[in-house]
């Protein structure tokens, strides 16, 4: 790679840096009730909002009652996203005429947008209507990261909290996730989207008359195709929110590799700076709720070493050449399969690491089509966890759990009680942070597994043999466990058996984690303050930044390394043994 | 119960807000302040007929054309079914329709490689561009068959070559949609 892709990385790099800290400040004054400078048109529409349902914003809720009204809120909102799929041959802004998508299709959509995953199993501009995209799909794209934004809120005031059960309330912090940082930002990217190239319409598809006809094959007859379809839509809109929630599910089936999804090169530096932007800010908003700031910057300090890793390593596999192709190609560049020409091999890979590392989704190329080595990256990110700055709230408290984790096993090691920002962490918080690192992986690799048992509805989806298969197969169950919704795409998950597996998982992967998230939350919240001795393992340093990465890494390899090893790392052997499959 | 009835209300009101009043003030506002790029950024002739995008790639095969990348979606190009060839780089498919393309683009010119986005497909299938390389490949073929010279064909390929996005951002590329109406006007003159 040239040496403009790395100062576009770094650029990136420090973009993300200099934001954290104005975005952490903003976070924490919606989350804790203050003033922002939006008050004078949100206020009003908050106030209605509550009026209209009868919330009491002043109530507070236990963990408990906390889960119970997000567990209800995702509920409602599946079954919406569900029945618009189903109608949507009646209702209205349905230019192409699209019939209602298939059951199991339908299912696997609503809990993929309602979890923040945004797998999708469909190509948008073949199958969902104008108004589905808009009524169902975007609302969710909004409320499904409103929704985490909450749960890592109540978990940091779990921490940040002392001898209380109250966590906040769910309806508020929902709310105002959405009105104050949400919203607004998403109205501004929209029209800088549309600044750049990217459609915003309600018009039918149009068609135009190609400068040169082509014959083509199809079923072994020739055809002369003298015309080009252009699928239209209101794309910006989706768009913006769908980066800034971390959702990630494309309006058009190349998601932001299409041209009228990503059409610049600035258009996708915006679209890599939106999906870290609020992740990132959560880690100054940890350290200013919890009083230590130093702390803060601890956590992000582990979350982008850990980024930039994957950013090097996937940047050098990309710029390898491809040791099967023929010798007449100059393969200078690197592999430009799945790439587009105006991104390169840099924004590719840069994208590719930042989708993945948080719990996005979206994509400008083609992981299928990556390096062995390079496909390993994306993977990877999302097997540790997606903690690296991770999805919208679910990255923050994805990375709590290894903190109490790191301190446990921090105070194992010098024979003493942990204790974390003042409290100690006992045997219940430790058994739940396992219980959340235990159902990651089972999920994962049990239905991967099961899938690769099956030779007619499991491996009959494949599009590539041999070890890359499995990658795909693996890919798709970490992608939706982990609520990422990238895919090694040549899979068809859009069969009776994915569509439900997969969305199982994506229903597991949330919410069987969030529950054990909120008790910690809960009980910690009750804890008393435990000033700190000198024997406390200070979180503030950089020896806690480097233990933090240690079991991170430590926890991912001891569980992922030996799939991988059947995936990715062999296939990578058997590119340079000079093996095709 | 009053969870239940708070959820759909919520999900109401959201649905009206964000899922109605926000996609609509976005179309508004965007019909308004750029209406062209909002609509898909159409080219037409000069008689008014649509002939594309600039944005979008079409597919070439005439010796007179500069060609485009090759194309995973639908039968090449089709601008309603975008995709990549999910490919992995092991795919004996991958490599035999590298190996064929490769073939033929270097009997069309000998005298250089052949740039890898040639015989690469790209994520979206709708790729407008090439690099500047693959069109300086392709100069020897275009201005043969259409009979002029190579130092006025690079001009014309110079005029449609964007860099980097304020001398940064991505990578250099031609867009060859509007490179080859080019061609083809200077040729009706």
């Amino acid at each position: 790679m040239n040496t403009f892709g790395w100062l576009q990385i770094v650029i990136y790099l420090v973009v993300l840096g200099l934001l954290t800290k104005p975005v952490g400040i903003y976070l924490t004054k919606v989350y804790g009730g203050e003033k922002t400078f939006l008050d004078f048109i949100m206020r009003p529409v908050e106030n209605l909002i509550y009026k209209l349902t009868g919330v009491d914003a002043k109530a507070e809720m236990n963990w408990k009652t906390y889960g119970i009204a997000m567990l209800f809120f995702s509920l409602v909102s599946s079954l919406a996203v569900y029945a618009i799929q189903r109608l949507q041959g009646f209702l209205p802004l349905n230019p192409q005429d699209f019939s209602a998508p298939s059951e199991h299709l339908s299912f696997n959509t609503a809990v993929s947008f309602v979890t923040n995953t945004n797998w999708q199993s469909y190509g948008g501009e073949a199958t969902m209507s104008y108004f589905t995209q808009m009524s169902a799909l975007t609302v969710q794209n909004f409320v499904s990261a409103a929704v985490g934004m909450s749960l890592a809120i109540a978990f940091i005031r779990g921490i940040a909290r002392f001898e209380t059960q109250n966590l906040g309330n769910f309806w508020v912090d929902l709310v105002r996730g959405t009105l104050y940082v949400l919203l607004p930002l998403s109205l501004i990217f929209a029209l800088f989207f549309v600044s750049q190239g990217v459609v915003q319409n309600f018009k039918a598809y149009d068609t135009a008359n190609l400068v040169e006809a082509q014959t083509i094959e199809k079923d072994g007859e020739k055809q002369i195709v003298e015309t080009q379809t252009i699928a239209q839509g209101a794309t910006a809109s989706q768009l913006s929110i769908k980066m800034l929630g971390t959702n990630g599910g494309g309006f058009f089936n190349a998601n932001s590799a299409h041209p009228f999804e990503n059409p610049t090169p600035f258009s996708n530096f915006i679209q890599m700076l939106l999906i870290l932007i609020i992740p990132a800010g959560f880690t100054c908003t940890l350290g200013r709720m919890t009083r230590s700031q130093g702390h803060g910057w601890a956590v992000f300090g582990a979350m982008m070493i850990l980024l930039i890793v994957g950013i090097v390593i996937a940047a050098q596999a990309e710029s390898s050449a491809n040791p099967l192709y023929p010798a007449a190609v100059n393969q200078s560049v690197g592999n430009m399969e799945g790439k587009e020409t105006r991104f390169g091999i840099a924004n590719s890979v840069l994208f590719a690491a930042v989708t993945t590392g948080a719990s996005c989704g979206a994509v400008n190329a083609m992981h299928d089509s990556f390096t062995p080595i390079g496909g390993m990256v994306p993977l990877v990110n999302i097997l540790l966890g997606e903690v690296i700055f991770g999805g919208v709230g679910a990255g923050m408290y994805g990375i709590l759990i290894f903190i109490i984790l790191t301190v446990f096993i921090a105070g194992l090691m010098v024979g003493r009680t942990p204790e974390y920002l003042g409290k100690k962490i006992e045997a219940y918080d430790v058994q739940m942070a396992m219980l959340y690192a235990l159902i990651f992986p089972l999920i994962i690799l049990g239905l991967t597994a099961v899938s690769v048992m099956m030779p007619e509805t499991g491996l009959n989806s494949l599009y590539n043999q041999g070890a890359h298969g499995l990658s795909e197969i693996l890919y798709a169950f970490t992608s939706a466990t982990g609520n990422n919704g990238s895919a090694f795409a040549g899979l068809n998950a859009n069969t009776v058996w994915y569509n439900s597996a997969l969305g199982f998982a994506m229903l597991f992967g949330r919410f069987f984690m969030i529950i054990p998230v909120l008790a910690i939350a809960g009980n910690l919240a009750q804890k008393k303050y435990v000033p700190p001795s000198t024997g406390t393992f200070p979180v503030n340093t950089p020896l806690f930044t480097v233990l933090l990465i240690g079991i991170i890494i430590i926890v991912g390899a001891l569980t992922f390394f030996p799939v991988l090893s059947l995936g990715g790392i062999v296939e990578h052997l058997q590119m340079l043994d000079g093996k095709t499959f | 119960m009053k969870n239940l009835v708070t959820s759909i209300l919520i999900v109401l009101i959201f649905t009206v807000l964000l899922g109605i009043g926000y996609p609509f003030a976005v179309t508004g506002l965007a019909q308004i302040l750029f209406p062209e790029k909002a609509n898909g950024s159409l080219i037409r002739n000069e008689k008014g007929e649509l002939v594309g995008s600039e944005l979008i790639g079409q597919t070439f095969t005439g010796e007179k054309y500069f060609h485009s990348r090759p194309s995973a979606a639908g039968n090449g190009y089709d601008a309603s079914a975008s995709s990549g060839s999910n490919l992995g780089p092991t795919s004996a498919k991958l490599i035999d329709r590298v190996e064929a393309d490769a073939e033929t683009l270097q009997s069309e010119n000998p005298s250089q490689k052949v740039p890898i986005d040639l015989v690469t497909t790209s994520g979206s299938g709708l790729d407008p561009h090439i690099s500047p390389e693959a069109a300086e490949f392709q100069i020897l073929r275009v201005a043969k068959a259409r009979n002029i010279s190579e130092t006025d064909l690079r001009k014309t390929v110079a005029k449609f070559t964007e860099g980097r996005q304020f001398g940064i951002f991505g990578e250099p590329h031609v867009n060859v949609l509007l490179l080859n109406l080019e061609l083809d006007k200077l040729n009706n003159k």
